[in-house]
């Protein structure tokens, strides 16, 4: 970016950040108006804020389609013995004399992972905030290479368009669990779902690689070269640096999958052996030798498991930001935030094999990882406590933004406690592949990233479309989801802690667990219920972008750049020059302030009556 | 950057300020780098991830294999045992019948190296705008990237169709070569990694030929001259240097040790 010098409407942005502008709109005519055609501002745009609005919807239209698929295998559980021929019409054939055909429960689960995991929490969250943020953030006018992160985009469609397809396939999607590993979803005459199904997941999974890494480079160069003047690392907001080490996470983690998806390509398609060795299927044993199942899980978890984190990190920094924002305190132990992250990256990446204690692995290598594990408790434990510290005796304002923040540290905490259990090698063997996993990373993870989702999009909303979304239905919504998302996920505690396995169509065959059968029925009731409560929101959201009340520009009296630029910002962001940056991004009710926030692109000379000793120096 | 007009606007009674300006302090770029060589960077750590990926995968394979215990000049290939490199690659071409244990991939691996030469020749020459010499050692570098390519087409074409004699296969029936079903070396899992990995690291090699014949073809209508720098030739550069570098990996897993 060479256009950096300042100008003077950059320095009245300044201290006029909290004062509505006039002149900007005029400004953005002279400087931003190219005649493009509709196609390449809206649809082949390399504008990062058009970008993020189709990671978003796209995201939102896989969650629809993500939940969809966990209320059908939630009908199943619940009232595993009743019909569902009323199905037939949506379904068709996978329901075979009213019932649910076990084959197409496996595809459910299985598309169920992948799409919530990958395409709505990976894509649909990382690339919405980390592109929308990130150039607005740091002050930029866009991501280092607008092409580039077009193309992120459109490799990330191509893939969902495959993902999407594979539902419609004869013999199904892929059904091995969204961790496929082989040899059942290597070898397709295993089961129908291992078939042109897994072909496809593959296939649409590398596409999906492709996107995540050129939208990966683009996120981390963009945050070292392009931040603006004054704008050292340590005056980054925290959302920036949780997209920062978000990126690298998937940088280094995501082609480790990719490996392991081509080398299952070759196993299943050209007849290599990496991964198989000494099967017996139907009574014939197959040629393939030397290989080892094992080798993937390894592969596998390496990505699988610093994945969680490039779900959570980018809630854990949104979070911070609105946390700060709506308790107007700056956020507790700022360093400490950003240490913790670090931290948590790094261990991301040396705690794999915890998924795989009962895998027969040398227990003595299960107790390196299950140490590394636990250690990941103390950063998680910072953070945890910082956010609680930032909300002590803060002027708190209840916005549907804070509420889902809020929320999203309730769930982190109860989500988080029972991973201590499980990172225990001793106690995993019990609850290995029971719901009580599932209960643990559906909170810690599932729900309180999705937390981080909502909250994001309720408070930058106005940023994106220049309105402001409704805050009754933004309250419904967050408390039938708050309630739900606890409804379904403390019984399943229970019901995993008797041995209830995980990825079992039925269980009426076991007497131990008709016991449960209430409270299963109690699961898939509130499971359900919470899934149609996100309609509230999708209502609200669609409804918002076009009769929402009109925002101004920085309707959350917030600090960071973001709200310094117009209310919908044009193509560069920022009309004039871009501002230049003097404070961290947490100067909230500073004693002697004239307001409660005073925006990064305020001089210290400006501030005189509220400046700290050693910021006098800097006047 | 120009400040003195700005300052002067400021609300009254202020002082001078500008923001800080030191490194890491943004408004420049850190690593003295182009966003385009951060990004070319980025990219070749996350590629170095999925090459240690299958490295990992050799490692572990090979390490689940029995090794030839017996003394080296006893070895024949078994379907028993990991083969010993030394038997197996060392042939030459238009030197039929002679054991020259690695003698052509040592020449191969000679050339990728020569390669990574001409191709740091041609990026300082670009360094000082001159297009002939940039011209020139691309074309070096193309003629020796190809010839690594070509050679390990002959490799693997040697590979494939197998040594004179053969080898008896657990069925009885004498097989020649290899292919991803069959291994007259050894384990069926040598050939399938052989393949693969040198495939991958093949494909790397043409891709970088492709990008070096993009380059050479700009830089001769003058684009980079227009342009008024040879940047692209420099993250062309590093792309082969990884790719190179790669390759001294790959070469030691396969046939050193």
């Amino acid at each position: 970016m060479a256009a950096n010098i300042p100008t003077n409407s950059q320095v009245q942005g300044g201290i006029g950040a909290a004062v509505p502008h006039t002149g900007h709109d005029e400004h953005h005519d002279e400087h931003d108006h190219h005649d493009q055609h509709w196609l390449f501002k809206y649809v082949f745009s390399q504008d990062h804020k058009v970008i993020a609005k189709q990671f978003l919807i796209t995201g939102i239209f896989w969650a629809i389609l993500g939940g969809t698929l966990s209320s059908l295998f939630r009908l199943q559980l619940g009232w595993p013995e009743s019909t569902m021929e009323w199905l037939t019409p949506f379904l068709g054939k996978w329901i075979e004399a009213g019932k649910l055909n076990p084959e197409f429960y496996l595809a459910l689960v299985t598309m169920h992972g992948t799409i919530m995991v990958f395409f709505v929490l990976t894509a649909g969250l990382s690339g919405t905030f980390s592109n929308f943020l990130i150039p607005l953030q740091v002050g930029a006018r866009d991501m280092a290479s607008g092409f580039m992160n077009m193309l992120s985009y459109w490799f990330f469609f191509l893939s969902s368009v495959i993902m999407f397809t594979s539902l419609f396939l004869e013999t199904g999607p892929a059904s091995a669990g969204w961790t496929i590993y082989p040899p059942l979803s290597a070898l397709p005459q295993a089961i129908p779902g291992s078939g042109m199904g897994m072909t496809l997941w593959l296939v649409s999974m590398a596409l999906f690689i492709v996107s995540q890494l050129l939208g990966g480079v683009n996120y981390i160069t963009t945050v070292i070269n392009l931040r603006t003047r004054g704008m050292s690392m340590s005056k980054l907001p925290l959302t920036i640096w949780a997209f920062f080490l978000t990126a690298i996470l998937g940088l280094l983690s995501f082609p480790v999958l990719f490996s392991a998806a081509l080398l299952l390509i070759f196993d299943r398609s050209f007849g290599t052996s990496f991964f198989l060795s000494d099967i017996y299927i139907a009574g014939q044993a197959l040629p393939n030798v030397g290989g080892s199942p094992i080798l993937f899980q390894h592969l596998f978890w390496f990505l699988g498991h610093p994945e969680v984190y490039i779900v959570i990190m980018p809630a854990m920094g949104m979070v911070s930001e609105i946390l700060a924002t709506n308790s107007r305190k700056p956020i507790f132990g700022y360093r400490a935030m950003i240490g913790s992250l670090m931290g948590i990256s790094l261990l991301s990446f040396v705690v794999w094999a915890h998924h795989m204690f009962i895998t027969g692995m040398n227990p003595f290598l299960g107790s390196v990882f299950m140490f590394l594990t636990l250690i990941i408790a103390v950063p998680s434990a910072v953070k945890t406590f910082n956010w609680l510290a930032t909300l002590w005796r803060g002027n708190i304002r209840f916005t549907t933004a804070m509420m889902f923040s809020i929320g999203f540290v309730s769930l982190f905490i109860s989500g988080g406690l029972t991973g201590i259990i499980l990172g225990n090698a001793a106690l995993d063997i019990q609850m290995h592949n029971t719901y009580f996993v599932v209960a643990h990373f559906h909170l810690v993870m599932g729900s309180s990233a999705f937390f981080g989702l909502f909250a994001g999009v309720y408070h930058w909303f106005p940023k994106m479309f220049g309105r402001m979304m409704d805050e009754k239905l933004g309250y419904i919504h967050f408390w039938l989801t708050f309630l739900g998302v606890y409804l379904v996920f403390l019984p399943m505690h229970y019901v995993g802690i008797a041995g209830f396995p995980r990825r079992y169509y039925a269980w009426t065959g076991f007497d131990t667990f008709s016991q449960f059968a209430d409270l299963n029925k109690f699961i898939s009731v509130a499971a359900i219920l919470a899934f149609f409560a996100q309609f509230v929101f999708i209502i609200n959201f669609f409804y918002s972008i076009f009769r929402g009340r009109r925002a101004t520009e920085n309707p959350w009296n917030s600090t960071t750049l973001e709200w310094t630029t117009p209310v919908v910002p044009g193509h560069g962001n920022w009309p004039g020059a871009i501002p230049a940056v003097y404070r961290w991004p947490y100067d909230y009710s500073k004693p002697g302030a004239e307001q409660d926030f005073i925006p990064q692109n305020v001089p210290y000379s400006q501030t005189q009556s509220s400046n700290l000793p050693y910021e006098r120096e800097m006047e | 950057m120009s400040t003195t007009s700005t300052t002067q606007t400021l609300s009254p009674s202020t002082s001078h300020e500008e923001p800080r300006s030191g490194t890491w302090d943004g408004g420049n770029e850190p690593f003295k780098a182009s966003y385009g060589k951060l990004m070319m960077w980025f990219f070749l750590l996350s590629d170095a991830f999925t090459f240690a990926a299958f490295l990992t995968t050799y490692g572990l394979v090979r390490h689940r294999h029995l090794a030839y215990t017996g003394d080296h000049k006893d070895f024949v290939f078994s379907t028993a045992y990991w083969p010993i490199p030394d038997h197996v690659f060392n042939s030459f071409p238009g030197l039929h019948g002679m054991n020259l244990p690695l003698a052509f991939v040592a020449l191969m691996t000679m050339i990728l190296i020569f390669s990574s030469v001409t191709m740091v020749l041609a990026v300082e020459a670009g360094h000082r705008m001159d297009k002939a010499d940039v011209q020139k050692w691309l074309l070096w570098t193309l003629l020796f990237g190809a010839t690594f390519v070509s050679c390990q087409a002959w490799e693997w074409t040697h590979f494939i169709h197998g040594t004179d004699a053969g080898t008896k296969m657990l069925d009885g029936t004498t097989f020649f070569g290899a292919n991803l079903h069959m291994n007259q070396y050894g384990p069926v899992l040598f050939a399938d990694l052989f393949f693969f990995i040198t495939g991958f690291h093949g494909t790397h090699v043409f891709s970088g030929l492709c990008l070096l014949a993009y380059c050479f073809i700009a830089t001769t209508n003058g684009t980079f001259e227009k342009r008024g720098h040879y940047e692209m030739i420099e993250k062309v550069g590093l792309y082969w240097h990884f790719v190179d570098l790669v390759w001294v990996f790959v070469f030691t897993f396969f046939y050193l040790v």
